[in-house]
C-alpha cells in the first residue's frame, strides 16, 4: 500500500496545498479551520487528506473557535492546525495569545490578503506582519515564516511544526495570495531525508514535573492529557505549575520566560537567504512573493555590474537584526519592497538606527512589484 | 536597546510543597483537589461548591478513572472550578471551553471531557459554539451553572437575567426577557437536557452521572445562589435564602417540554431530566461517513493498479 502519510515524488500544486502535505508529512492529526478566501484550499486538502492518514478534520462555526480547538486538539496529543486569511487571523488572536500563555504546540497558516477589513477577499497582501507579530494582547515571543514559492509552503510548514514544538507556542506560516495560488513543482522527499520533530512527553516522576518550567532556555516537555499528570493549563498568569498566581512577581517570571524563549534563541530560529552582500552598496530585504521579484531585479542588476545585494527573509519573526545592523555600517541604503504601507520597513529603518538610508516600496495590496520598478529605485542610490 | 529588568526570584518548587502538606488531605474528597488550591475563590453562600462537589461525586460514582478525566472550563466564576480539580484541568479564553474542548476530545476520543461554565460564558459570548458542539453531538458534557448573572465582574445583566431583574447594568429592571436554557440546548441538538438547582444535589449527581454515562453532547443546568451579584439588587436575601427560594420556585417535572422551562422573576419554574435520548455522536458519524468511504476509495484504486 502506498504510503499516504508522504506523497512521495514531483508534484505540479499551489501553495496552499503544499501547506496542507506539509503538514501532513509533520505528522499533524487535527485540522479545525472555517472558509477563507484565499486559504480555503488548505482547509479542501485537509479535509481530503486527514482521514486518509488517520487524523480528523473539523470545519468549525468561526476562526475563533477554529484557533480553540486547535489548542485543544494540541493538549489532547495531536500535532495540530488552522488556516485562515486576515479577517479570520484578527478572529483568532486572543486564542493565539491563550496559545502563547499556555505554552501550546500548533500552526496557523495566514494566506494573506489585502486588507484592512474584508479589502480584497481574491488578491495579494502582505499587511499581516505586525498583526502576526503584536496582535494578540500582551506580551509574547513570535515566530513566522514567510514561504515564497509552494515548494516553500511545503518546507516551511514542516520547519512550523518543528519549531512550535521545540519552543511550545503557535507559530506562523505567513504566506500571501499570491504564493498561495501560485502553482509549481513541489517535490516531496522521502521519509528519510525529511526532519519531522515528534512531540517530546514529559517522561519525569509526577512529583518532579513541572510543566511550566521557566528556568531553561527552552520549555520542558509537554504532558499532554491522559498521561496522568493532571496539569492545570490556564490563560491566567501561573507558576511552574501551572497555579494561578495574581502577583507581579510571578507575572515577571511568566512573561519573560514566553519572551525570552524565542528572544534568546533568536540566533538559531532566525533564517534568511541572501544574495551578493559581500560587495553589495545596496541591500534590497524583501520576503514571500515580492522576493521573487526582488531576486529578479536584483540578478538582473549583478548581471550589469551593479553592487546590489539581497536579504530574503525565511523567518520574518524573529527579525534578523544582527545582519540588519550589521549591513548598515556598510551599506548605501536598503530597498524595503512590500504588499503593505510599511511594515518590515519599519523593522530595517529601526535596526539600521539611521547608518543607512531606508527606501519603502510600499503597494496597498492587489498587484505585485515589478522587477524594473526596483531595479530603478536600486539605481537611485548608486 | 539596553533592557533593565527588576531582579526576581525563582521557583522555590520545596516552599510550594511545604505550603500544601499542611492542611491537604484532611477531608476525603481532597484526592479530587488539586494540592494547594483550596480555599477557593467563590463568595460565601454561592452554588458553585454544590455543584463541584455534586460532580465530584459523579464521577466517584461512575467510577471513571481520574486520569481519564479533563475539565474545560471558560472565564468566570464557574471558569475556575478547572483549576481546582486534580485531573488534567484547562481553564481557557471567556466563551471558548466548547470549542478547545471540541479540539481535545475529538484528538483524543478516551477522555472524557467535562465542559463545567457559566451562563453568561456559555450563552453570551460563546453562544454559537454551544449551538454547534450540540448539532455535532460532540462527545461533551456540558455543566452550566447559572446564577443569572455576570458574577466574577461583578454582577452584570446576563443572557439568563429574567425580564424586569436588578443588575448592576440593569439598575432599574432588565429590559430584556433570558434564554430558557434546556429548550435551546434541546433545539440545538443535546442528546441529554436536565436543570437542578443546588438544592437538589442528590438529583444533580444522578443527572451528571447519566451524563458522564453518555456518548454525545448533554446538557446540565444547575441553577445557583449568587448573592453578591444577583441576590442582593433583587431582594433574595443570604446565599441560603436564595437557594431556599430556588428550592420553593421549582416543581419537578422529569420528561417536561423543555419549551415550558422558561423562567420568569418571581414566578415558578420546571426542574427535572427533560431529555434522555441517542443519536450516533460527531466522531460515529465520522467514521462512517468520512474515513470509512476514504478507505474503500483507496482500496478501489490500489486493486486498479494492481491490474
Amino acid at each position: 500500500m502506498a504510503d499516504r502519510d508522504l506523497l512521495v515524488g514531483e508534484h505540479f500544486i499551489h501553495g496552499d496545498a503544499a501547506c496542507a502535505e506539509g503538514a501532513i508529512a509533520s505528522g499533524c492529526l487535527f485540522f479545525a479551520g472555517y472558509p477563507i478566501t484565499p486559504a480555503t484550499e488548505v482547509a479542501e486538502r485537509m479535509a481530503r487528506r486527514l482521514p486518509e492518514v488517520g487524523g480528523v478534520y473539523i470545519q468549525m462555526e468561526d476562526e475563533i473557535a477554529s484557533m480553540a480547538a486547535i489548542l485543544g486538539a494540541s493538549w489532547g496529543g495531536a500535532k495540530s492546525m488552522t488556516a485562515t486569511s486576515g479577517p479570520g487571523f484578527s478572529l483568532m488572536m486572543e486564542n493565539i495569545g491563550l496559545g502563547m500563555m499556555t505554552e501550546t504546540p500548533c500552526v496557523v497558516v495566514n494566506i494573506q490578503r489585502g486588507g484592512p477589513s474584508t479589502g480584497l477577499p481574491t488578491l495579494v497582501g502582505q499587511a499581516d506582519v505586525m498583526q502576526a507579530r503584536w496582535g494578540s494582547h500582551g506580551d509574547y515571543g513570535c515566530i513566522a515564516l514567510a514561504p515564497a514559492s509552494p515548494q516553500e509552503c511545503f518546507d516551511l510548514t514542516i520547519k512550523a511544526f518543528n519549531l512550535s514544538e521545540t519552543y511550545r507556542q503557535p507559530v506562523f506560516v505567513l504566506a500571501d495570495e499570491v504564493v498561495g495560488h501560485m502553482t509549481e513543482k513541489v517535490i516531496i522527499p522521502k521519509r528519510e531525508k525529511l526532519h519531522i520533530l515528534a512531540r517530546s512527553l514529559a517522561k519525569a516522576p509526577k512529583q518532579d514535573y513541572l510543566p511550566f518550567d521557566s528556568s531553561g532556555l527552552l520549555p520542558p516537555p509537554m504532558a499532554i492529557a491522559g498521561q496522568g499528570y493532571h496539569v492545570h493549563v490556564t490563560g491566567l498568569t501561573h507558576d511552574e505549575r501551572g497555579y494561578p498566581v495574581i502577583t507581579a512577581e510571578v507575572q515577571e517570571r511568566n512573561v519573560r520566560h514566553i519572551v525570552d524563549k524565542v528572544r534568546k534563541n533568536a540566533q538559531r530560529i532566525i533564517e534568511v537567504d541572501t544574495v551578493g552582500l559581500e560587495d553589495a552598496e545596496v541591500v534590497v530585504v524583501a520576503y514571500g512573493c515580492t522576493s521573487r521579484v526582488a531576486r529578479q531585479a536584483v540578478e538582473n542588476l549583478r548581471q550589469k555590474g551593479f553592487k546590489v545585494g539581497l536579504v530574503k527573509l525565511i523567518t520574518i519573526w524573529p527579525f534578523p537584526s544582527n545582519l540588519i545592523r550589521d549591513l548598515s555600517k556598510r551599506v548605501k541604503a536598503f530597498i524595503v519592497p512590500e504588499i503593505n504601507y510599511g511594515q518590515i520597513a519599519y523593522e530595517v529603518e529601526r535596526t539600521a538606527q539611521g547608518d543607512a538610508e531606508v527606501l519603502l516600496m510600499a503597494l496597498m495590496g492587489g498587484s505585485i512589484h515589478t522587477p524594473s520598478e526596483i531595479e530603478e529605485a536600486v539605481g537611485e542610490y548608486l | 536597546m539596553k533592557v533593565r529588568l527588576r531582579d526576581i526570584s525563582q521557583f522555590d518548587k520545596e516552599a510550594a510543597e511545604t505550603a500544601i502538606q499542611k492542611d491537604h488531605g484532611l477531608h476525603p474528597d481532597d484526592r479530587f483537589l488539586k494540592p494547594g488550591r483550596i480555599p477557593h475563590i467563590w463568595c460565601p453562600g454561592c452554588g458553585l461548591g454544590v455543584v463541584l462537589t455534586t460532580f465530584i461525586e459523579a464521577v466517584r460514582r461512575n467510577q471513571i478513572p481520574i486520569d481519564k478525566c479533563v475539565v474545560v472550563s471558560g472565564i468566570g466564576c464557574t471558569g475556575r472550578v478547572a483549576g481546582y480539580l486534580d485531573m488534567d484541568t484547562y481553564h481557557t479564553t471567556h466563551g471558548r471551553a466548547i470549542p478547545f474542548a471540541t479540539g481535545l476530545a475529538l484528538a483524543n476520543p478516551e477522555m472524557s471531557v467535562t465542559v463545567f461554565s457559566g451562563d453568561g460564558d456559555l450563552f453570551a459570548i460563546g453562544g454559537n459554539h454551544l449551538i454547534h458542539a450540540a448539532r455535532r453531538n460532540v462527545n461533551l458534557k456540558v455543566i452550566c451553572v447559572n446564577n443569572f448573572n455576570f458574577g466574577m465582574t461583578g454582577g452584570q445583566v446576563a443572557p439568563t437575567t429574567p425580564l424586569e431583574a436588578r443588575t448592576s447594568t440593569t439598575p432599574t429592571g432588565n429590559a430584556e426577557p433570558g434564554f430558557n436554557l434546556p429548550y435551546l440546548a434541546h433545539a440545538a441538538g443535546a442528546i441529554y437536557v436536565a436543570r437542578w438547582t443546588t438544592f437538589h444535589p442528590r438529583q444533580l449527581v444522578h443527572s451528571i452521572s447519566q451524563a458522564l454515562n453518555k456518548k454525545g453532547f448533554t446538557f446540565v443546568e444547575a441553577i445557583a445562589p449568587c448573592p453578591t451579584g444577583y441576590g442582593r439588587p433583587n431582594k433574595l436575601g443570604s446565599g441560603l435564602e436564595e437557594m431556599r427560594f430556588y428550592r420553593d420556585m421549582s416543581e419537578i417535572r422529569n420528561g417536561a417540554d423543555p419549551k415550558l422551562a422558561e423562567i420568569k422573576l418571581r414566578q415558578r419554574f420546571i426542574v427535572g431530566t427533560f431529555l434522555d435520548s441517542e443519536r450516533p455522536d460527531f466522531l460515529e458519524n465520522y467514521d462512517k461517513n468520512v474515513v470509512s468511504r476514504v478507505k474503500s476509495k483507496q482500496k478501489v484504486k490500489e486493486k486498479g493498479k494492481a491490474a
